[in-house]
């Protein structure tokens, strides 16, 4: 039992396992929004496009969350730009400008090896996260988290029927801008935790489980939420013990609790679905 | 569908397009100099083929794209400060909506509230009423509860019109609304469109389901680009302004007298379709008319 509790006796271990919670909570519930609008390619975009702003703030001594968040509204604004102008399909859009702008962070990073190591970009290293970074990446997460809070709903319908969105008043495109937003800040926080190879699974996993479990917007937001939580924590904890990477066990934690879903989901499962083949089999005999 | 009284107000809505122009960043000209105006209590029927420029004129009266010229007017307010004010409701095309979205019946009739609500959008009593009232209005008040996707094709196209009556605006754009919906759905559908605009709103129905027209709309806009021709469904909604608003693209059949009776009423009997509810016109009793015409065969 007490073997349990000691990661609980190292501080860095309680703030990685804090941080990563809240991390994924963030992630989580921006996911419910991507998946849904088939955008899971945007948000590993925008993980990749931060890497420059993160590269240029850690050289010039400014914030690295400032940095990555113009980086990560530069490409957002990139994509968009293309796919209005041109008629190039989105997933090409996205796919050039990401990839252009995480050469840049690369080759920044690669000649001034000082500031921030590719491996850490790469993969993340939150039980090495400084108290500044902490600051940030906390201060980032709950005012992104509070802001989800106020305007889920607007987004939801903005997500859902653009038109109606526009006949109720509201922008689409400035709640557009917002969710980029608020994802290029979730981006450089999952950075941290997880790596900006792995970021792509916290914005998508566990909207996709949330999905499975319930009919209703509202509720999936906050499933996703939770799931996001839940498994940056136990990927945090499991990692004192495993002495592995935090990152691969936190989306390991994620894709397990998925592949439940997939299988046992109570409408949406597959073995319900059986079951329900079976039953109308038997029906039929 | 029930019938309910109409409610205490007294709508004085109005629409109005003058000198509408429509050209896109690729230089093609949607809309050119489209003028028309509707009045409160009356359904109108936007007929056109496809590509006639319909969704670009629709798209401009809710305020979706800028007019390259002219103005829309909507209860004689430019439509940014109408849609502000929500005046106008929108019934989108079915295949517009994402169906596997995760919403229920009731959370979509609740987005017709919205622009009544808080910043937070917390639905009150008086939200949750009109959602309640809405739903029977429409026959789902037992569906509430169901996902949007496990729905017909009628009840499907039912969810968004009590959208637009939860959101109590006098000005409603349909968008098609009869694709795809048997004539039982078709029916309870104008039964309410026609109890609506008894109670004074202002409809204008996108459509191509030529034989409906007739049956509900009291005014029409022929249009293709421009409008061609506009008034009262029985002045305006002849053979000769269809067949100029449809060029060869509609289906048309001619049985003249002889082939359908022996005795000597020479009036025929001509049938338009592009493939949805047809449209039946028994021709004149005036026969001269008809013998000058070339016998059989579209144009």
């Amino acid at each position: 039992m007490e073997i349990l509790l000691e990661p609980f006796a190292y501080s860095y271990m309680t703030r990685a396992i804090l941080v990563s919670a809240l991390v994924g909570a963030l992630c989580g519930a921006l996911s419910a929004f991507l998946v849904l609008k088939g955008w899971s390619l945007m948000g590993d975009a925008l993980s990749h496009a931060v890497v420059p702003g993160v590269a240029i703030a850690a050289i010039a001594g400014y914030p690295f969350a400032l940095g990555a968040f113009l980086s990560g509204l530069l490409a957002a604004g990139g994509i968009a730009l293309v796919r209005r102008l041109t008629s190039l399909k989105e997933d090409v859009a996205i796919g050039l400008i990401f990839t252009g702008f995480f050469a840049l962070g690369l080759l920044i990073v690669s000649l001034r090896p000082t500031s921030v190591s590719v491996q850490t970009i790469a993969f993340g290293n939150i039980l090495a996260i400084s108290d500044t970074d902490i600051v940030q990446v906390v201060v980032i997460a709950l005012l992104a988290l509070l802001l989800l809070v106020i305007r889920w709903r607007d987004l939801m319908l903005a997500f859902f029927d653009e038109a109606q969105a526009r006949i109720s008043g509201l922008d689409p495109w400035r709640l557009r801008l917002l969710f980029f937003a608020l994802l290029s800040a979730a981006s450089v926080a999952a950075m941290q935790a997880v790596g900006a190879v792995l970021v792509i699974a916290m914005v998508v996993t566990p909207g996709a489980t949330a999905y499975l479990l319930t009919d209703r917007f509202g509720v999936m937001l906050g499933l996703a939420s939770a799931l996001g939580a839940i498994c940056g924590a136990i990927g945090a904890y499991a990692s004192f013990f495993m002495d592995g990477a935090t990152g691969g066990l936190i989306v390991l934690a994620q894709t397990a609790l998925f592949a439940l879903a997939f299988l046992f989901a109570p409408k949406h499962g597959q073995w319900r679905a059986w079951r329900l083949r079976q039953a109308a089999k038997a029906g039929d005999a | 569908m029930k019938n309910h009284a109409p409610p205490g107000k007294a709508f004085s809505s109005s629409l109005a397009v003058s000198d509408l122009w429509v050209t896109y960043a690729n230089g093609v000209t949607a809309v050119r100099e489209a003028n028309f105006a509707l009045r409160a209590g009356t359904i109108t029927a936007l007929v056109g083929v496809n590509g006639s420029g319909k969704s670009s004129l629709f798209k401009a009266i809710m305020g979706f794209l800028t007019p390259t010229r002219g103005t829309v007017m909507l209860s004689g307010k430019p439509v940014r400060e109408a849609l502000k004010a929500g005046l106008v409701a929108y019934v989108p095309q079915a295949e517009e909506v994402d169906w596997t979205f995760p919403v229920l019946v009731e959370d979509v009739v609740m987005m017709g509230r919205y622009g009544r609500m808080n910043l937070m959008r917390i639905p009150r009593a008086a939200d949750r009423a009109a959602v309640s009232t809405a739903l029977e209005r429409v026959g789902l008040a037992d569906l509430r509860k169901r996902q949007i996707g496990e729905l017909s094709g009628g009840q499907r196209k039912r969810v968004f019109l009590a959208r637009a009556l939860a959101q109590e605006s006098e000005i409603i754009l349909l968008d098609e609304p009869f694709t795809g919906v048997d004539v039982k759905t078709e029916n309870a559908i104008i039964a309410l469109l026609r109890a609506m605009r008894d109670e004074g709103r202002l409809m204008l129905v996108s459509t191509h389901n030529l034989g409906s027209v007739p049956d509900f709309c009291d005014e029409v806009v022929l249009f293709n680009k421009t409008v061609l021709a506009q008034g009262p469904t029985a002045t305006t909604f002849t053979e000769a302004n269809l067949a100029t608003a449809f060029g060869g693209s509609l289906r048309h059949i001619r049985l003249g007298g002889g082939a359908l009776h022996d005795d000597d009423d020479d009036r025929r009997v001509t049938v338009l379709t592009d493939d949805e509810r047809p449209l039946v016109l028994y021709g004149p009793r005036d026969a001269e008319t008809l013998v000058k015409r070339p016998p059989e065969e579209p144009r």
